[in-house]
């Protein structure tokens, strides 16, 4: 059928042939059948061919390269689900030989258009890593490009593929830390959990810890714990702790979240909290996590067992919510324990009737694991509370009468334990347990019940020889535990009351030497010695008192989850108590702050976002300096150097614009707003080509190149400032089209780099190519038109071949006017004339001032300082919030320039509402 | 992340199994048949089991276990919720979650589950975009299908998963206009022997089904928004605006979808609307017992209570139940030792009443505990909470909706 030409046929056929796989049975005989038809038009013919292939592919590697050229176009689709899936069946079918292939195209889809695909591209970067590990340092690269980026398909997918591939390449994290933050609202849901465990791990290594020293732990207990409380840092007593903004930022970023309808979410932010806030705020994620248990069996089951951690830690959090975790008569017994611990945990002097009348009814349980749980937790109790403990002791022994055999079984064993601590005061408790022993089969309680006794034999001096007789009689139908404990018993009797034992006692011990077990016969022999001194040796004899009847610390009852908090909460790990494979360790607080700085974005990022780049820019921009703490509202931007410039610049042009007010919500870059707005512009890396309906409204607009540079220009002169990456547009100018140039095309762009000609000038790039058919011989500039406009020419090029580019650069000075260069570009036939239109933004270098040279009313504002190139005057700009929208002021000498720059800076800023 | 997942039903026959990365041998799952062994029954199937190499989550739902294979560390509620809502689309595409439905559509089963997780990470699990990608199985469909060849996969990708929306795809139209709120609250109550409450609770859930054209934006308010004390939302609603106003703010999914789930301040006393006068006992001598029944109405508001049914678990040792009811009838399964008696409306003037005996097995010692009494009923047109909400305003479209609510409680002790 996969032969037939009719297309429902081949369906039919591959439908029956995934129902073949999705029973497990072996259909890879059908490959080279199956993989002709991976070409095929029909889409859903095509996905079912895919799911073949990536499950059979391995096996058959062979056959499985036939396909990957299909895959190949399709990855130059223009639909880019067609593109994403085949990327996605590129990359799963794990057949070695094609990594180049894959890296290729995984490079091709980081930067594709379209955010679905992004995201494709960094799951496939996970599977190129585990196909192969060489890769590393290619795919790493690919994924510091996939975090730079803005949309919110993205960011969970390849966080994930940063956990996966470097999870210890934190540095990677630190400038997209604040946009991770506020994307997170947006993040579907699954990239949120993955996202905050990442952030979780992050900033235990870079913030400094936010628990307060208080020099006395809590309670003793405490000093046992490994817990990160004991390493808790003294920064309190020698400065106030203030918290990092972006610490700050992370938490209430994250708050939010816990509202979620995703368990895995709330629990993730949970764990965060947890992990991370200071310790009143932590708090708030008791309830969600109550809200939590009212979700399915075994999301109760996760979510308890972390709780039951977070109350052995800090019982004051759950015990408000006590009763919701009362037990039900239908839950699992799994979760039923977990109940019981928790309640346990949070038990105190003053809940624990309540607590102990609950405990009452659960004893009655018919399920039996249950009640003995319900008994070993009395016992617990007991022993934390010592007000109650004789109130359980008498519960206890009242249970002994019970008719079930592991209730009884279970309360002799913890009666033994509470027993220990005070013995004395208890003789009759001893007592009517010897009396119980006839009754009692289970194995642990019998010995429980012989090693009492023999502990305290001296409180019953009557007993103890008539049970020890008992003993002797059954001795051979015994467990090995209850018969270990008799012959300890008897060693002990016979120290004590040596008259009335003795023969016993060797009866015992000839018992034990022919047993089966060695252990037993071990201990006999080992007692022997001990106990009847022999003619040889007997050095051990003196001590055996001392050694035998040693005074026994009573055992400490501890939670089964005490030990859980090494590991980080809601993970595999915690659930499993033991490391699981790929288990990252969550770093202790560092004890000094790593530097802030790191964190700030440099704006060359910031400003492809394009509308807000200013607003961007301006939180951003702020050096290391001066970072303050109030996050992302710091701004005061300092400029440096000639005041007295400032001062004297008579011809200045003050215009105040109000712009729109949502124009200023835009700028005001609130981390509401920002989300807000990243979103919008999202597809922002490419300028050109768009998605959102503001960038297209953009590109509409009139003098779209013009904007871009004079937002470009304005955050260039922040990075220079910064001393970081100078970003340049990419963006080319045509100078002369190839069909009037007649073969000969040129283009042109600003480098932004300072004239290396004269500093006077501006640096242009120009890109020749010949489109032509024949050589081009000695390109060169012939004359310039244009008056007062020095031009540096370019040496002529001898001759461009057909299909052959070359970059020159050459020097303009514009003489600080937007007046088009114009000259005539001439090759050995023919001169064409050209100009070179210089956008405001190239016009200004930028330079630095110190923040005097400002006036310090501004709330904040965005403050940018440059000088225009060929004069040498200043040009300060600055963006300033009123109520209802902002001012934006631009002080120059030069008033034409002066007011270009002001109009386009307005319209870019109200158009990016 | 996920590996592998296989289904398996209650006999233990694996019936589906899906890998994402390289296979993994089906034989892992004799782990999980052995704990299942060990655990008696499924509910007792520990969510997590550790295997020499693998670590197993399984979640048990409509009599099949999904079990995942995972390699490496992984939140486990992050598994555990993913299978929830695997489930759930099963249940949305093929109407039930049963292995009949799922082998009847088990090529659809493979297409959605390659289209929810790429490399074991979860893909699309919005069930609008996965609709638009996959057709859900009509009839209709099926006989186009065949006749014209045409396929149920959509050609594009969906437009929801690029928008800021993902949860609600464009161009959505109806002639009739509707949405539809149900407020569903369920009591959660123990109460002990004498009557008196031990733990009473309140969860309420409003279920939404929005019928409407283009991109509405919603608003729903409600008269006393104080009552609700902790709520949890589907991420349509805008969390600033309910922090703010109190109010939902929201662009709908299309279709049936939760809006909210909420937790009524446990502060204020619930009131139970039924009381229970129950007997039962066994004697010491004979193997036999009594059982006595009567249920009453309680602070019902003027409202009838419906859908009354006891079930009442009963020891291992009961054998039989031989017992009459006033109203309604029983059943006695002797293998689960269950009785369920079905009450239906409860009638103020006649209290319904179950009398009769017990047979227990001849020689074994009498249960020393008495049984526990499941009571569930629903009482229509009313929110025991007293939850009520107040408008619903619509903007960003032109047309009027209808609008309707529809108050119900429930209750399971």
């Amino acid at each position: 059928m996969l032969e037939s030409s009719k297309e429902s046929l081949k369906l039919e056929a591959m439908k029956r042939v995934v129902g073949l796989i999705a029973k497990g049975k072996n259909a890879s005989e059908l490959f080279p059948a199956v993989v002709k038809n991976v070409a095929n038009k029909n889409l859903e013919l095509k996905k079912l061919v895919y799911v073949y292939l990536v499950r059979y592919a391995e096996e058959q590697q062979d056959l499985a390269l036939l396909s990957i050229s299909t895959f190949q176009r399709a990855l130059k689709d223009p639909n880019q689900l067609i593109r994403a899936s085949a990327l996605r069946v590129l990359s799963s079918i794990r057949v070695p030989i094609i990594v180049p292939i894959m890296m290729l195209a995984i490079k091709e889809a980081a930067s594709d258009l379209s955010p679905y695909v992004r995201k494709t591209a960094a799951h496939a970067i996970q599977k190129l890593y585990s196909l192969d590990a060489d890769q590393k340092d290619h795919l790493i690269e690919v994924i510091e490009k996939l975090l730079k980026d803005k949309s919110t398909l993205v960011a969970g997918s390849v966080v994930m593929a940063f956990e996966e591939v470097c999870p210890d390449r934190i540095d990677l994290i630190h400038r997209n830390y604040r946009k991770l933050c506020n994307l997170l609202m947006d993040v579907e849901e699954w990239g949120q959990v993955v996202i905050i465990s990442m952030l979780t791990r992050y900033a235990r290594t870079q913030f400094i810890s936010p628990w307060k020293e208080d020099g006395v732990f809590e309670n003793s207990e405490k000093a046992f714990y490994e817990s990160d409380e004991e390493k808790r840092k003294s920064a309190e007593e020698t400065k106030p702790y203030a918290m990092d903004p972006d610490h700050r930022l992370l938490l209430r970023s994250t708050k939010p979240l816990l509202q979620s309808r995703n368990t895995a979410v709330v629990m993730s932010v949970a764990q965060l909290y947890w992990h991370l806030a200071p310790k009143h705020e932590v708090n708030i994620i008791t309830k969600s996590l109550v809200r939590l248990l009212r979700s399915h069996r075994e999301v109760q089951y996760i979510v308890l067992q972390n709780i039951a951690t977070m109350s052995i830690q800090r019982k004051g959090m759950f015990e408000p919510f006590m009763k919701s975790f009362y037990v039900r008569s239908t839950d699992a017994t799994h979760i039923k324990t977990l109940k019981l611990e928790i309640l346990t945990n949070l038990a105190n002097e003053a809940n624990i009737s309540t607590v102990l009348r609950e405990f009452q009814t659960y004893v009655k349980s018919q399920d039996k694991a249950f009640a003995a749980a319900t008994i070993q937790a009395i016992g617990r109790c007991a022993t934390n509370i010592s007000e109650i403990t004789d109130t359980c002791l008498n519960g206890l022994v009242l249970l002994l009468s019970n008719r079930d055999e592991t209730v009884v079984a279970e309360s002799v064993v913890v009666i033994r334990k509470l027993l220990q601590t005070q013995p004395s005061e208890h003789s009759d408790i001893i007592k009517h347990m010897a009396k119980l022993f006839d009754n009692i089969t289970v194995p642990m309680a019998r010995a429980s019940i012989l090693w009492l006794i023999g502990e305290y034999c001296e409180h019953v001096p009557k007993i103890a020889p008539d049970v020890l007789r008992k003993m002797a009689k059954t001795f051979h139908n015994e467990e090995d535990i209850v018969k270990l404990q008799t012959v300890s018993l008897a060693a002990k009797l016979y120290l004590t009351n040596s008259k009335q034992t003795k023969l016993l006692t060797q009866y015992i011990l000839n018992l034990g030497k022919y047993d089966q077990n060695y252990d037993i016969r071990d201990r006999t022999r080992f007692i022997r010695q001990l106990i009847v001194p022999s003619e040889r040796g007997g050095a051990l004899s003196k001590y055996a008192r001392r050694i035998l009847l040693a005074p026994k610390p009573a055992p400490v009852l501890q939670s089964a989850f005490k030990d859980r908090d090494r590991f980080q909460l809601g993970t595999l790990s915690h659930t499993l108590n033991s490391k699981a494979t790929g288990y990252l360790e969550l770093s202790d607080w560092p004890p000094m702050a790593p530097d802030q700085s790191v964190r700030n974005v440099e704006v060359a990022e910031a400003m492809k976002e394009w509308s807000p780049a200013v607003g961007k820019a301006k939180s951003s921009k702020s050096d290391d300096k001066f970072y303050s703490d109030s996050g992302e509202e710091e701004d005061e931007q300092a400029a440096d150097s000639g005041s007295d410039e400032e001062g004297g610049s008579e011809g200045s042009t003050r215009t105040p614009v109000s712009l729109s007010s949502e124009a200023e919500s835009e700028n005001s870059e609130t981390s509401e707003d920002s989300s807000q707005s990243e979103k919008s512009s999202d597809s922002g890396t490419g300028v050109k080509k768009t998605t959102t309906q503001k960038n297209k409204k953009l590109q509409q607009a009139k003098k779209p190149r013009k904007l871009v540079s004079v937002c470009d220009r304005v955050c260039v002169c922040v990075c220079q400032q910064l001393s970081s990456p100078v970003f340049v547009p990419v963006h080319t100018y045509e100078l002369l089209h190839r069909m009037t140039g007649k073969g000969l095309a040129a283009q042109y762009h600003f480098s932004r780099q300072p004239c290396i000609y004269d500093d006077r000038m501006i640096s242009v790039q120009l890109t020749f190519s010949n489109n032509g058919d024949h050589t081009l011989e000695n390109i060169h500039i012939s004359e310039k038109t244009s008056a007062g406009q020095n031009i540096h020419c370019f040496s002529p090029i001898e001759c461009l071949e057909p299909e052959k580019s070359v970059t020159v650069s050459m020097g303009v000075d514009f003489n600080d006017s937007t007046q088009a260069a114009s000259f005539q570009l001439c090759t050995k036939a023919e001169g064409f004339n050209v100009s070179i239109q210089p956008a405001v933004g190239e016009l200004l270098l930028p330079v630095t001032m110190s923040e005097q040279d400002f006036s310090k009313e501004q709330v904040w504002g965005a403050v940018f300082a440059a000088k225009l190139v060929s004069s040498g005057a200043l040009v300060l700009v600055c963006v300033v919030q009123k109520d209802s929208g902002a001012q934006l002021t631009v002080n120059t000498e030069k008033t034409i320039i002066g007011s270009m720059l002001l109009r386009e800076l307005q319209t870019v800023l109200s158009q990016g509402s | 992340m996920i590996h592998s997942l296989f289904l398996i039903n209650n006999a233990g026959d694996i019936f589906l199994e899906k890998h994402w990365k390289s296979v993994i041998s089906r034989s892992v799952c004799d782990y999980f048949f052995e704990a299942q062994e060990k655990a008696m029954e499924p509910d007792n199937v520990p969510p997590v089991i550790r295997t020499p190499h693998h670590y197993l989550i399984n979640i048990y739902r409509d009599k099949i276990f999904f079990v995942s294979v995972i390699q490496t560390e992984v939140p486990p509620l992050f598994v555990i919720e993913f299978l929830h809502r695997v489930a759930e689309m099963f249940q949305d595409y093929f109407g039930d979650c049963s292995e009949v439905a799922i082998k009847d559509n088990v090529v659809i089963v493979y297409e959605l589950l390659e289209e929810m997780l790429d490399n074991g990470f979860p893909l699309a699990t919005e069930s609008n975009i996965l609709k638009e990608l996959i057709k859900p199985p009509t009839i209709l469909r099926s006989m186009v299908n065949s006749i014209t060849g045409s396929s149920n996969v959509g050609e594009t990708l969906p437009t929801g998963q690029l928008s800021t929306v993902p949860w609600r795809r464009a161009g959505v139209k109806y002639t009739n206009n509707e949405a539809y709120f149900d407020v569903v609250e369920e009591i959660d109550a123990i109460l002990d022997k004498s009557g008196t409450t031990v733990f009473a609770e309140i969860q309420g859930v409003i279920d939404a089904c929005v019928k409407l054209s283009g991109m509405p934006d919603l608003t729903l308010s409600f008269m006393n928004p104080r009552l609700l004390d902790d709520v949890s939302f589907h991420p349509c609603v805008r969390f600033k605006r309910w922090e703010s106003e109190r109010v939902l703010s929201f662009i709908p999914p299309d279709g049936n979808f939760r809006l909210m789930s909420y937790h009524v301040n446990a502060q204020n006393l619930v009131a139970i609307p039924v009381y229970v006068r129950q007997n039962i006992s066994f004697f010491e001598s004979g193997s036999s017992g009594r059982l006595d029944i009567t249920l009453g109405p309680k602070q019902t508001m003027g409202k009838t209570v419906e859908c009354v049914v006891v079930t009442v678990h009963m020891p291992k040792v009961v054998l039989n139940a031989n017992l009459t009811a006033t109203q309604g009838n029983y059943t006695y399964d002797p293998v689960t030792k269950i009785l369920v008696w079905d009450i239906g409306k409860l009638n103020q003037q006649k209290l319904p009443n179950l009398k009769g005996s017990l047979s227990l097995q001849s020689g074994a010692p009498k249960p020393e505990e008495n049984p526990s009494l499941n009571i569930d009923l629903k009482i229509q047109q009313l929110a025991i909470s007293g939850l009520k909400v107040n408008r619903l305003d619509m903007y960003g479209e032109k047309y009027k909706p209808f609008k309707g609510v529809k108050y119900v409680t429930k209750v399971f002790r």
